[in-house]
């Protein structure tokens, strides 16, 4: 496992080395300026960050038609039936908003700000998506305010939507509020001829009976990272159980798509980027031929895959998390360092084309750099094919 | 007969009169502008390199280096011929245009007019930025389609609604009319070509570095050389103002511009930009060359869309580029379309967290500013004039002052102080506010 100094001396070796083939005019394309300028004037200047411009690429690829094997589609024969919705869907999108993480108005109201944004983007699209999914983290410390506002605003989105809970919403009164506004937060649907489960992965073990913490100090515990207090999320055995009963009807073939808050595998356990029984959620996944993990919690772009199942981060519409210092899937394309002079970078929504096989292009809309669409080609070849260009902003 | 003969030149006689009376008052050329030879005789005064020699003060010698292209070293032939091509109206269709009708030498190497006005009357869609040090900008124009002064000098010449020439080789023609075949031999040591032409001028505007300014006075240690306010507002320009995201000013950035696109909302008080985006793509997916950029640029409602119409990446919306710091207050008004006509329409704007829009940067918020810190930020911004400009600088300041007595019309305390948030207003029409 490289660290992350290493990732970034091995990276600033890389564009120096490029930025000594370049000629002047190409040059200037990839450099962002006089600094940079001075570089190919010769002068042994140390440059502060290390990443090309990448010239605006439109990834309007075709998607590869590359489907899995086991993809009914792909039987040869005389000019395919048309397939039925329950065996094979038609594609569709929808679209996602995830951890927004509002506060009390005194507190912060960029965050405020920054959701309703996501909300004028996703209604500004045309066609509109199927739906919408909320990813997690609604509120900042689940307190009613947070949440009722949050609330308030979704209901300008013109698509429906489809909650998920996070840590944020939950640990202030156990989901009670998140409850009456939204129901249930882990529950199945069925649209277009794929399967969707929502699932609550952010179950903890009672570590704050024996400690004695008020609400607000269990709130605030889970919130935090690197704390050692609070125990790693889990789906736990209740809702693996209510999982295992609810798929059992389901044929093996039917697209599957889950939305969990946290990743459900094991990334990186300090800042739960970690869901702890995540093999046994992956053992009753296994038998379906083409699954899909949607996840929020982790505010970046961040791909993997395990077997059959896919996974997709989501873009957080409040801050942009670094990546961990360990496990970093090697699937995900990273996009360097976020400015810290623009807080909307990083941040985005996107959207998910469900594709007729039911495999989908994961799409993040980054506000302040050029999307990137990680697609069921570069999932389904592991990354052999169809690579997405990572979407670094140039340096000062 | 007679008495028509007699009121003519009585009419004369008092428009002489006129004319002494406001005095040293210059003659006007087109379009408003100074005339040439008084702009020449301006730019005699300012003792400009006159061959490019040395490193201009305040500008770091590596930097320096950079932002000259190994094809078009500077000498004193080149920045001579480019100095001439500067105030050439032989350039334009109607022989009225120089690069100086809108960059014109005595009012701080812009027009001051919220748009330039160019062949036939014809106004553009944006403010002229100045061209004092211009040369040190990583991009030209707003919205940056120009990666140096070379190709940034070729455009207006062309463009329709500026100089309206119709072709490169019309230029080339009526520049060997005017004489120009021997210098440009001279300086370049070949013949006449558009591509000299360009690096010509932009030779010549390397030599418009103006750098030397009380507040650089100030940063070299004599702490009086500005005031105490504008002392104060030093310190809120790196802080509570926040202006230090984009506007980092110290030796190493001398500018005082990230030289990066931001949208700060100027143009969302009067465009959809979602309608404008769709139409810009479907333009340049017919025609995305340089020529049709810059006449959509220049010349259209499309102006608005900004960094967007180059990159069109949907991060670009509204977005132009950071404005250097330099020289502010005398090349007012401000802004992409010089909608702001003082520095505290400049300081009201940003105090009340820009205008809202879906594609506002994320840096811009309410600053809650008061008036006395406004009165701060100004102070401290009239010290970054160079001291060349000193008288300039004073009449600005007082005729700034003056407008900004009578009208404020960007002012908004509520959003400002943060008594109403935009997003209370719009998701929840006040009903969660605090501040109703």
């Amino acid at each position: 496992m490289k660290s992350i100094e290493t990732k970034y001396m091995e990276e600033r070796e890389a564009v120096l080395r490029a930025l000594a083939r370049l000629d002047r005019r190409a040059f200037l394309k990839v450099s962002a300026g006089a600094l940079g300028a001075a570089i190919a004037a010769g002068a042994g200047v140390t440059p502060h960050s290390f990443s090309l411009v990448n010239v605006a690429h439109a990834q309007d690829k075709p998607p590869e038609g590359s489907p899995p094997e086991g993809n009914p589609g792909t039987k040869a024969g005389p000019s395919p039936a048309k397939p039925t919705l329950a065996n094979k869907p038609a594609g569709f999108t929808f679209a996602y908003i995830s951890d927004s993480h509002l506060y009390k108005r005194e507190l912060n109201d960029r965050f405020v700000r920054s959701l309703l944004r996501a909300v004028d983007d996703v209604n500004a699209m045309d066609p509109q998506p199927d739906f919408v999914l909320y990813g997690g983290d609604l509120a900042q410390l689940g307190q009613r305010e947070e949440l009722d506002l949050g609330a308030e605003i979704l209901k300008s989105l013109k698509a429906p939507v489809r909650m998920m809970v996070g840590e944020h919403d939950w640990y202030l009164d156990m989901g009670a509020r998140w409850r009456e506004l939204f129901g249930e937060p882990n529950y199945a649907f069925e649209h277009k001829g794929v399967q969707f489960v929502v699932l609550n992965s952010v179950v903890e073990e009672d570590f704050w009976t024996p400690a004695k913490l008020s609400p607000m100090e269990r709130m605030q515990t889970v919130a935090g990272l690197d704390n050692g207090k609070q125990r790693p999320f889990t789906v736990g055995e209740e809702q693996r159980a209510w999982l295992q009963k609810e798929l059992a009807s389901v044929p093996k073939t039917k697209p599957l798509i889950v939305f969990s808050h946290s990743p459900l595998y094991k990334l990186y356990k300090q800042w739960n980027f970690w869901t702890d029984d995540a093999e046994q959620v992956q053992a009753i996944l296994k038998p379906f031929q083409r699954v899909t993990v949607i996840h929020g919690h982790t505010h970046q772009i961040l791909t993997n895959r395990i077997g059959n199942i896919h996974f997709h981060g989501m873009l957080s519409t409040a801050w942009p998390w670094p990546y961990a210092p360990q496990g970093l899937p090697a699937l995900t394309i990273q996009m360097n360092r976020p400015d810290p002079f623009n807080p909307n970078d990083g941040c985005g929504d996107g959207e998910v084309l469900v594709h007729p096989d039911g495999l989908v292009d994961k799409l993040y809309k980054l506000w302040n750099r050029n999307p990137v669409t990680v697609s069921r080609a570069y999932m389904s070849s592991s990354g052999k094919q169809d690579s997405p260009l990572a979407p670094n902003s140039g340096s000062y | 007969m007679q008495t028509r003969v007699r009121i003519r030149s009585l009419v004369l006689a008092i428009l002489l009169l006129v004319g002494l009376g406001t005095a040293a008052a210059q003659q006007k050329g087109a379009h408003g502008a100074a005339s040439m030879d008084d702009q020449q005789r301006g730019l005699a005064a300012l003792a400009l390199s006159a061959d490019g020699s040395a490193v201009p003060g305040g500008v770091d010698a590596q930097t320096w280096r950079g932002a000259i292209p190994a094809d078009n070293a500077l000498d004193a032939k080149r920045i001579a011929l480019g100095r001439k091509l500067y105030f050439e109206t032989a350039l334009s269709k109607d022989g009225t245009v120089a690069c100086a009708t809108c960059h014109d030498v005595t009012r701080s190497f812009t027009d001051r007019r919220p748009v330039s006005e160019g062949f036939n009357g014809a106004l553009g869609r944006r403010n002229a930025p100045t061209t004092m040090n211009a040369a040190l900008l990583h991009t030209q124009f707003w919205d940056g389609r120009a990666e140096s002064l070379e190709d940034q000098a070729g455009q207006p010449i062309l463009n329709s609604v500026e100089m309206a020439l119709e072709s490169e080789a019309q230029a080339i023609t009526q520049l060997k009319v005017a004489g120009y075949d021997a210098p440009f031999r001279e300086a370049y040591g070949r013949d006449l070509n558009y591509e000299d032409v360009q690096r010509a001028i932009a030779a010549f505007e390397r030599t418009l570095i103006f750098l030397e300014a009380p507040f650089d006075r100030f940063l070299g240690g004599s702490h009086g050389a500005i005031s105490a306010d504008a002392r104060a507002g030093f310190e809120l320009f790196n802080g509570k103002g926040r202006c230090v995201a984009c506007h980092a000013i110290n030796r190493a950035n001398p500018l005082g511009t990230d030289n990066r696109f931001h949208n700060i909302g100027v143009s969302a008080r009067k465009q959809n930009f979602e309608q404008l985006a769709v139409k810009a793509l479907a333009l340049l997916k017919e025609d995305s060359s340089e020529k049709k950029l810059d006449e959509l640029a220049v010349g259209t409602d499309l102006s608005e869309l900004g960094r967007f119409m180059v990159t069109k990446s949907y991060a670009d919306i509204g977005a132009f580029r950071t404005s250097q710091m330099r020289n502010v207050g005398i090349t007012a008004p401000y802004m992409h379309d010089g909608s702001l006509q003082t520095l505290w329409d400049v300081m009201d704007h940003y105090n009340k967290g820009g205008e809202a829009n879906r594609y506002l940067d994320g840096g811009i918020e309410a600053l809650a500013l008061s008036d006395a810190e406004i009165e701060q930020l100004v102070a401290f911004m009239f010290t970054l004039t160079d001291e060349r400009f000193a008288r300039q600088n004073d009449a600005e300041q007082a005729r700034q002052r003056a407008l900004a007595g009578k009208q404020r019309p960007f002012r908004n305390d509520d959003l400002a102080q943060r008594k109403v948030l935009v997003f209370e207003e719009r998701a929840l029409g006040g009903k969660l506010g605090g501040g109703k």
